[in-house]
Order: C-alpha cells, then structure tokens, then sequence
C-alpha cells in the first residue's frame, strides 16, 4: 500500500521543533514537580522505607 | 518526511500544524490566569494556619493550570462566535493556527492534570472546589448560560469568584467565613465589570446572538444595573473589616477603592447613550480590573501586617 507523504515547509518544521522543546521542558517541570511534592508532602519518611 | 491519514484542512489541501508554544499557551488566557493566580494567592496566604511553602506553589500551579484548562475549552466552545468578532478574532482556533480538537483534547488532558496534582499533593476539597469551577465556567457558563440568559455573566462570575476560596482551602482544609467574603467581591464586581465592556461592544455581541444585557434589556437599564452592583460591591468590599477578619487599614483603602468604583459607575450611569466613544464605560471598565487588583493586595498586606504584628507581639 502507498503511504500517502507530504513535506513540512521550514515553518512546520520549526513550530514543530518549537513545540517538541515546549513539551519536553513541561515533562521536565512536571517530573520535578512531582518528586519534590513527594519530598515535601512525606518529609524524612521517604528515606526511610525499606528498597 | 511526515505522513498523515487524512487531509487536515477543509480544502483538501494537506497542511501540518504551524501552531507553537505561545498559540497554546494564548488557549490559557493568560489575563485572565493572572487575576486568578493573584486572587487565590491571596486566599492562600491571608489563611491562618502554615503551609509548605513548595505545597503552597503547587497550590498555586495548579490553580492556575485548572483556570487555563477551562479558558481553552471556553475557546474550544466558542470558535464559532469568537471568528466573528473582532476582540476574539485572532485567538488560536478562529485565526486557524490550532484545531478545535487540539484545543479540547489539551484543556481536556489539562484539566485532569491539575485537579489530581492539586488533589495529590495538596488537598481534595481544594481539588474539587478546582473541579467544580472548570465544570462551571466550561459547561455551565460557556455551553449553556452564555448564549442563552442575560444573567450569564452574573451566575457564571461564581466560577471566577472561587479562586481565592480554593486558595484558602489548600492552606486550611476548609472553607471559611473570610474566604466567603473574598468570594463575594469577586462574584458582585463581575456584572458591572463586563456590562461596562459589554455597553462598548454591544454591536458584536448582538451580530453574534450572545444576549448581554444592553442587548437584551437596553443601554439605561444595563447603566441602572451598574450602578446598583457598583455599590453594592463597594459595600462588600468594606465587609472585611466590619466583620472583624480585617484591619481599619484595610477598611480605609477598601471603601476608598469602593467610592471611585461607585464614582466611576456614576458617570456611567450619566452617559449619553448617544455617546459612540462610551468613554465612561471604558472608563469604569478599566477602573474595575484595578479595583479588583488593588482591594486583594490590601487584603494581602494587611493579613501580612496583621501576622507580623502577631509574631512580634507575642
């Protein structure tokens, strides 16, 4: 079967790449959010359960 | 080298999204985000009690998200209105730099996001008061109220009126009489804030059927109204201080603050409708959204004062 393509013109290309830096920082954010959240809501305790 | 299943646009012309970051961040509407932001910050810090101040921030994230989420679905609703008017022509979707869907599915995805982290790591009463508030301005104010009352922006306003209350309940786990109050002037200043914008931009929202009230009820009803809320929420603003949760301090800018609000809904009041400048209402309008800013950072200063002096006293 064809697959039907299309090239992206350089001004797709670049609010692509521009929203894949947007999305990649917010997962960042979103991660350390998370982790420091965790930090803040469970305190020492996290540290001392058992791996 | 992309491929897609489907044409993308209407025309059958194939076209890849030339959306960016600040397109979906314009979904958020970020001035409104900003009064939401600073009205619940409020809330959070005038309430007793202390909070991790990294909880707090997180608080506040998603507060802010929650609001953003439901002013994409607001604009996810109403594209269709939105292209045809000229203050909302250019916004994302009627400008055609994002899909309605796109818009749905990130205030959808955005929403869930910020009331299970507020839920998580802060509080569920706070996160349901955040849920709530999406599901009132999204669903009941924009699917429903607006296009079919003229008190669609007197009972949708509650759901920009909780902020501060959600911001207080992160800090205390419940509601309180103060945060009610906080609640009240934002809920009362809302109709005289927006029928002064809508007395200016009238002629748009009747080419699009949305039935604000000097399109329904007429330009001297709209100005009587004003006025009446103007002083009602002029009023509430001193309430604070007559209750006691605030300080004469407090109490001084408030009724300040809330005779130039009733000064400004005066001249309204005395415009000639034959008036196309309608400088009083753009007056009123802008003297509003200061008005609102500068009666919360009393409140602000004055609970920051108030447990200053507390500290040092005791």
């Amino acid at each position: 079967m064809d697959i039907e393509t299309v090239k992206p013109t350089p001004q797709q290309l670049k609010a692509r790449r521009t929203r894949s830096i947007a999305i990649a920082w917010a997962l960042a954010a979103f991660v350390v959010i998370v982790y420091v959240a965790s930090l803040a809501r469970m305190g020492p305790a996290l540290f001392e359960r058992g791996f | 080298m992309a491929f897609l299943d489907k044409p993308l646009a209407d025309d059958g012309v194939v076209g890849l999204s030339e959306a960016t970051p600040s397109d979906y961040f314009a979904l958020l509407k970020p001035r409104v985000m900003s009064l939401v932001v600073f009205t619940a910050f409020v809330g959070l810090v005038a309430a007793p009690g202390t909070i991790n101040p990294f909880t707090a921030l997180i608080s506040i994230l998603s507060i802010a998200i929650g609001a953003g989420a439901s002013g994409a679905l607001n604009m996810w609703y109403d594209a269709d209105i939105d292209r045809l008017m000229q203050r909302t022509a250019m916004r994302p979707i009627p400008a055609g730099r994002i899909r309605p869907g796109e818009a749905l599915a990130f205030g959808l995805v955005l929403s869930v996001l910020s009331v299970m982290t507020l839920g998580v790591f802060v509080d569920w009463l706070a996160a349901s008061l955040l849920a709530f508030t999406i599901f009132f301005y999204a669903v009941i104010y924009t699917m429903w109220l607006k296009r079919w009352t003229p008190q669609n922006i007197v009972i949708g306003g509650a759901a920009g009126a909780i902020p501060p209350v959600i911001g207080w309940v992160s800090a205390t786990g419940s509601v309180g009489m103060e945060s009610v109050l906080l609640f009240l002037i934002i809920f009362l200043w809302t109709p005289p804030h927006f029928w002064a914008l809508a007395l200016f931009k009238a002629g748009e929202y009747g080419r699009v059927g949305i039935p604000m009230m000097p399109n329904v009820a007429g330009p001297a009803s709209t100005r009587r109204q004003i006025f009446a809320y103007s002083v009602v929420v002029a009023v509430t603003g001193v309430l604070p201080t007559a209750f006691g949760y605030a300080g004469l301090g407090y109490g001084a800018v408030a009724l300040a603050l809330g005779a130039g609000f009733v000064w400004y809904a005066w001249q309204v009041l005395r415009m000639d409708d034959a008036d196309p400048a309608m400088r009083p209402a753009k007056a009123l309008f802008a003297y509003s959204l200061l008005y609102l800013f500068a009666i919360f950072a009393a409140y602000l200063a004055d609970s920051v004062v108030a447990r200053a002096l507390a500290v040092g006293g005791a």
